[in-house]
Parts: C-alpha cells; structure tokens; sequence
C-alpha cells in the first residue's frame, strides 16, 4: 500500500501516515457503523423502529454515545489489580486492531503484505485471550472471572477448527499470504474457493462440496471466537451480568466494544477471503470494461468491503435469532463436531489437490 | 497428593438481569456446577397483609393489583370473591362475564411475559419482544376499558369499577384472531427451536411426587403431568360453564416436568384462554356492573376463603372480619412464593446457566413472593 499511496502522493511522510493510520480508521469506521447497524438491524427483526432521534434515521446515535463514552468518570474500584485492569483493554483492542494489517482491501490497499499475512493473523488474535483474562481476573468479581475462563476455553477450542480449515485452504492455494489468496481467485464468482477455485479441471467439481463444508466449520467457529450469539456465553448477560468487562466502564469498556466490532469484520474478511474470492469482483471489473486501469483498486475494495459487511449481517441475523448454547455444549459442538468434521475435510481436500 | 479446592459462593441479585426482580439467589459453585441454591427473599416486602388490616375491605383492592402485577386482574379476582363469600352477595351475570373474560386476557398477558422472559434469559430477545407487541394489544384493550395499563384496580367487590367499553367485544375478538396464527409463530420461533430445547430440555425437572409435597401450583404443577387446575376442579365464578382442556407436561423434547414441559405449558394454555374467551364474549349479557356493589361493606363475623388459578398458580386469599369495617386479618397464598421454594431442589447439580432457565421456567414474580 506504501508504494501505491507513495505514487499517489509523491511524499514519504504523507505516505507512511497513512498506511499507520488506515487499519485504526477502517475499525473505528467498522464499530461506529457496526453499532449503528447492529441497532438498527435488531430493530427491524424484532419489529421495533430503533434509533431515529439522533441525525438523520438516527444515524448519529454511535456517535453521540461515543462522546458519551469518552465523557464518562474512568471510575475503578479500589478491589482491582490495577495493573491488569488498565492493560486489559488495550490488549483486545490491540489484537483485533493488529489484524487489519495483513488484511488486503484491495490489490493495492493493504496495510503490509505479510508473505506469511493468514498466519499472523490467527497469531495475533490469539492476544485477545490474554487481554480477556487479564480483564476478568484483575476485575477482582465473580462474574467477571466466570466470563473469563468461559472466553478462554471458548476461544482456544474454537481456533483449531478455525486453523484446520485455513490449514486445507492454504494446502490448496499454495500460499500463506492473503493477498495472493485472493489474486488467485480471479474476478468472476465461479472462480472463488468455494467454487473449487480457479483452475479449471475435474478437481474443481469435486472439491465444491468439500469447499462448503470447510465454510460451515469456519464461519461456526469464527462467530465463536468472536462472541457472537449463539457462542456470547462469555459476556451472557443473562447470566454474567457482562462477562469479562463486568467491572469496566467509560472508555475502557468502549475499547471491549471496539475490539468486538473489529473482530467481527476481521473475521468475515478472512472467511471471504479464504472462500469468497477476497476482493475480487463476482461479476468482473468495470475498469476492464472501458479501459480505465486505475479504478481496479477502488472497484477492489468496494467489493471486499460489501463482502465484508454482508458477513457482518449474517452474524447480526443469527444473533437476533437464536439463543444461546450453555457451555458444555459449547464445547461439544467444537470438539465433537466441528473438529472431527475439519480433520476430516483437511484430508479429502488434501487428497483431492493431489489428483 | 490431591490439589486442595475451595468451592466459590456467587451472590446471584438482588441487582442482577435476570432474577426477575429483587430476588437473591445464594449459589455455591465449583467452577461452573451449582452444588446448591439458596433463595433470599424479602427485597420487595411491603408488609401487604399487615396494611391490609388498617384498611377497610375495598380500599384493599389496590394493593392487591402489586401483589401479582403481571396478573393484577386475577388477584383482584380472588380477593373480590373471598369478599363476596364473607358478605353473602351473588354478583350480576354480566360481571360474571366480564370478570372471565378479562381474568383469560391478563393470563394470556402474564404468560407472554413468562414466555418471553424465559426465551429471554436463554439468549433469544426476539421472540420477547415479539411477544411484549402482541401483549401490547391486551393492555390496550383493557386500558380502555378500564384506564390503566398495569394495576388496574378493575374487579370491586360485588362488581367492577367500569363498565366494558363499547369497542370491547369488536376488538376482544380481532384479538383473538391475531392471536391465533402468533402462537404458531412463536412455536416456531422458540418452542421447537433446536438449541431452546437443548437448553430447556431434561433441565430441572420437578418430579410429580416431589411437586406435590412442596405444593406447586400452575403450570409449575402441570408441567409435571398432573391435571389440576381450579378452574376444572373447583369452579369459581362461572368457569363451569365453558369447554377448555388443561395442558399438561407430557415431556415431548425429554423428561416429564423438565423446563420445556413447563414452558409448553404455558404456550398451550394461552390457546385454552383463547377459546374461553371464544366462548364468552357473544354471551355477556345485558345489565349493570355496579348494581352488586354495596355501600358500606361490613361482612358479619366469621372466615372465607377463597383461591383462584392464577398465571403462576393456585392464589388463595384468606379474610377473617370480626364484624368491622377493616378486615381482622388477609393472609395470601401466593403461588410464586411456594412455587419458588422448589428452585433448591431443581437447581441442584446442574451449571450455572441452567439455573437461569429454571428460574424462568418457574417463572416468579417477586411483587407476590415478598408481598
């Protein structure tokens, strides 16, 4: 992205702001939107208006309770091993912010272009474990500590799934890097992964079913480590009161907030990505059309982000729909199913690539 | 060598989300496995009995309203007939109407927020809020009848405080066929939704013997599998008169009195009210509502007792007067309070989120526990 923005511009300094700048815009963008979608979107499904005092359809509601939010008292309770307490946040926050940097908007947005991009992004949201714990432990409350060990084990068992399928993914691309992920599965729908990829043969029509499997696995096992119902048994407020944040307040239970957002558009990027083509256009590219080259990176990323968010929607849909799974079962969609069920498909797919 | 470990005591409420109420619930738990409940009761005591005493006999119906406030009707109901027994009077046909048809619309209310509240409590709002819009069109049924939204103050003894509306019957009914095709709906939406039954079923479950000696009442009781409900078995008002069925629990998603049998209890017996209601609203006859109530109520001496089925059970007022204006003595059998003293038993080796279904299976009010 450096380069592009460099030819962009023609100054260094300029340049090397934005790249630093682009990922933390793109999830304050992603939360404040997401907010405002997850209210609206819950509102529609259950036949309610929802905000619409705030702006225009109540558009500046995630606005106004963010400086809400910064206005807060950073109350603390004197109970709380202030240390923690304070990294806490900044840690789920700087897991789910540090993913966006390997994450290709389009062929020429992406933060760094990581050779080993898919990698570190399952690395580095695994910091998001340690900064859960951290808060629910220094919280110095019951519930808190519930919440954590509850996100802990959720979050643990659900990334083996998650790292099988991306294991198979990644067998069959070739490449650990994203953005190549996504260059290969050339514009036009029937290209993408979940379509048996580019390459056009016999392996293409066997591997659709495989491909649809490994979705499923990912999708289920993405919306768990992001706590999103039916798996927010780490937050249930019916039970936990918050989960984790019980204690938190003001800004610091904003940046929980945050961090959720983010992670819920970084997940859905990396599903659509793996299995949706990434930022390829379904159905070509208009600057191929009329000959103008350079809107390929605009049309790119409207198209990632549109992916992006339609993942987002489906996740808001599933969660205005279901309950919730108790912990036990939790764990035995994970590691009686969705694991055996990935090994499986790690396999198939493995022995499909070699034919 | 064995690891020494301590069990952990976790103060469920008063202030917590989903305790309905100021109820506080002492767990004992190892990790997440309850090893027991304690209920804490008397949060919301406001000494309703004792107050009672100091008032004169229809002054007393307000406060009967913030007993069960979800069924303010039904407690009404049933001090107004222990009354009625006291004085000897026989009320109006048409109050006898009225008072059924109301008394089915506010148990329909009552049990949409039960429902609701326990979907709630295991992670589906959707279907709560569904519920709280359709809940919305009783209130304002009776609103316009009656003024008010929530305590209604609505049953007198000998009558009733106003006459039905004349949009009562017409929207009674629209109601009625609004409602029908909601119940399907909410089935689906939550009755046989996959993980609702994971979560409900084989969950608490109140064996018949054990709910009989602790006295369960309601759909508590019935949701065990036995048939008993008042209105069948000892007919108050003129409920003799109309053709309903009394659901019981059958245990169809797992054990018999489990929490889904509790809660497809209630979904069944909404149908029942609806068909109550059916049946009674072309037939309310033409009269006055106030012609019974007398004007200075002075029971001679003496006791009446009189119990109705209530939303959450068997609600049972006992008055003793000593020939005064003022009652000597109300003393409530309130459904909610026995049924929650089971919750000890139920609770008992599952995990922590279990306990929240149960609760909600049960299904509590805390205005009536403490009284």
């Amino acid at each position: 992205m450096y380069q592009f923005i460099y030819d962009l511009t023609g100054n260094m300094i300029i340049s090397t702001l934005v790249v630093a700048v682009f990922p933390l815009v793109n999830v304050l963008l992603v939360a404040l939107i997401g907010v405002y979608l997850e209210r609206k979107v819950s509102a529609w499904m259950q036949d309610r208006v929802g905000p619409n005092r705030t702006g225009p359809y109540g558009l500046f509601q995630t606005v106004a309770d963010f400086v809400k939010m910064m206005q807060k008292e950073d109350a603390v309770s004197n109970e709380v091993d202030k240390k923690l307490y304070n990294i806490a946040p900044v840690l789920v926050f700087a897991g789910s912010f540090a993913a966006y940097a390997a994450i290709p908007f389009s062929s020429k947005l992406i933060g760094s272009e990581a050779e080993v991009g898919i990698f570190y992004v399952i690395a580095i949201s695994s910091l998001v474990v340690a900064g859960i714990l951290m808060a629910g432990w220094s919280s110095n409350n019951k519930y808190s500590l519930l919440g954590a060990m509850r996100s802990a084990a959720q979050i643990v068992s659900y990334e083996i799934p998650t790292a099988l399928v991306v294991l198979s993914m990644v067998m069959l691309t070739g490449t650990l890097s994203l953005s190549k992920m996504s260059e290969m599965q050339t514009a036009y729908f029937w290209n993408w992964n979940i379509f048996g990829g580019a390459a056009f043969a016999l392996n293409k029509f066997l591997l659709i079913p495989f491909m649809l499997v490994g979705f499923i696995i990912v999708f289920i096992s993405t919306l768990a480590e992001v706590n999103r119902t039916p798996f927010d048994i780490p937050e249930a407020e019916s039970e936990l009161v918050a989960g984790y944040f019980t204690e938190y307040c003001g800004m610091k239970w904003a940046m929980f907030m945050l961090s959720e957002y983010g992670n819920m558009f970084a997940v859905s990027a990396i599903v659509s990505i793996l299995f949706f083509g990434g930022y390829q256009s379904p159905i070509g590219y208009l600057g191929n059309t009329i000959g103008a080259t350079w809107l390929i990176p605009y049309e790119q990323a409207f198209w990632f982000v549109a992916k992006g968010w339609f993942f987002i929607l489906v996740q808001m849909w599933l969660r205005w729909t279901l309950p919730r799974l108790r912990v036990d079962q939790l764990m035995a969609v994970c590691w009686k199913y969705l694991i055996p069920y990935a090994f499986l498909n790690l396999i198939i797919i493995g022995i499909i690539s070699l034919l | 060598m064995s690891l020494k470990t301590e069990t952990m005591v976790l103060n469920m409420g008063p202030q917590h989300p989903s305790t309905h109420g100021v109820l506080r619930l002492e767990l004992e738990i190892e990790g997440e496995l309850v090893l027991s409940v304690k209920p804490h009761l008397g949060y919301l005591h406001r000494c309703f009995e004792k107050h009672s005493e100091a008032m004169q006999y229809n002054q007393v119906v307000p406060y009967t309203d913030r007993l069960d406030y979800l069924a303010s009707i039904g407690n009404n109901l049933g001090y107004a007939i222990a009354a009625e027994k006291l004085l000897g009077i026989q009320v109006p046909e048409r109050v006898e109407y009225i008072r059924v048809i109301m008394a089915e619309l506010q148990r329909i209310a009552s049990h949409m927020v039960a429902l609701g509240s326990n979907g709630a409590d295991i992670g589906a709002l959707t279907p709560f809020l569904y519920l709280f819009r359709d809940r919305e069109h009783i209130l304002s049924i009776i609103e316009e009848t009656c003024g008010a939204r929530m305590l209604y103050n609505y049953i007198w003894i000998g009558g009733l405080s106003h006459d039905i509306h004349p949009d009562f019957v017409r929207k009674t009914k629209e109601f009625v066929n609004y409602f029908k095709p909601t119940i399907v709906e909410l089935d689906n939406l939550l009755s046989y939704n996959k993980i609702f039954i994971e979560r409900t079923a084989n969950i608490g479950v109140l064996p018949v013997d054990t709910a009989i000696n602790f006295g369960a009442s309601g759909p508590t009781l019935r949701g065990s599998g036995i048939k008993f409900d008042l209105r069948r078995d000892d007919p108050y008002s003129i409920y003799d008169r109309f053709d309903f069925d009394i659901p019981v629990g059958k245990g169809l998603q797992g054990t018999v009195g489990d929490c889904w049998d509790r809660y497809y209890v209630r979904v069944r017996e909404m149908e029942q009210s609806l068909r109550i209601i059916e049946q009674a609203i072309d037939h309310i006859p033409e009269g006055d509502v106030k012609a019974a109530i007398p004007k200075r109520i002075k029971p001679p001496k003496g006791t009446a007792y009189a119990r109705v089925e209530n939303p959450r059970g068997d609600l049972g007022y006992f008055i003793i007067s000593d020939g005064n204006t003022n009652p000597f003595r109300v003393k409530v059998r309130a459904p909610s309070f026995v049924n929650l003293e089971i919750l000890g038993e139920l609770c008992k080796g599952h995990l922590v989120a279990d306990i929240i279904a149960i609760l909600g299976s049960i299904d509590i009010v805390l205005g009536e526990v403490d009284r």
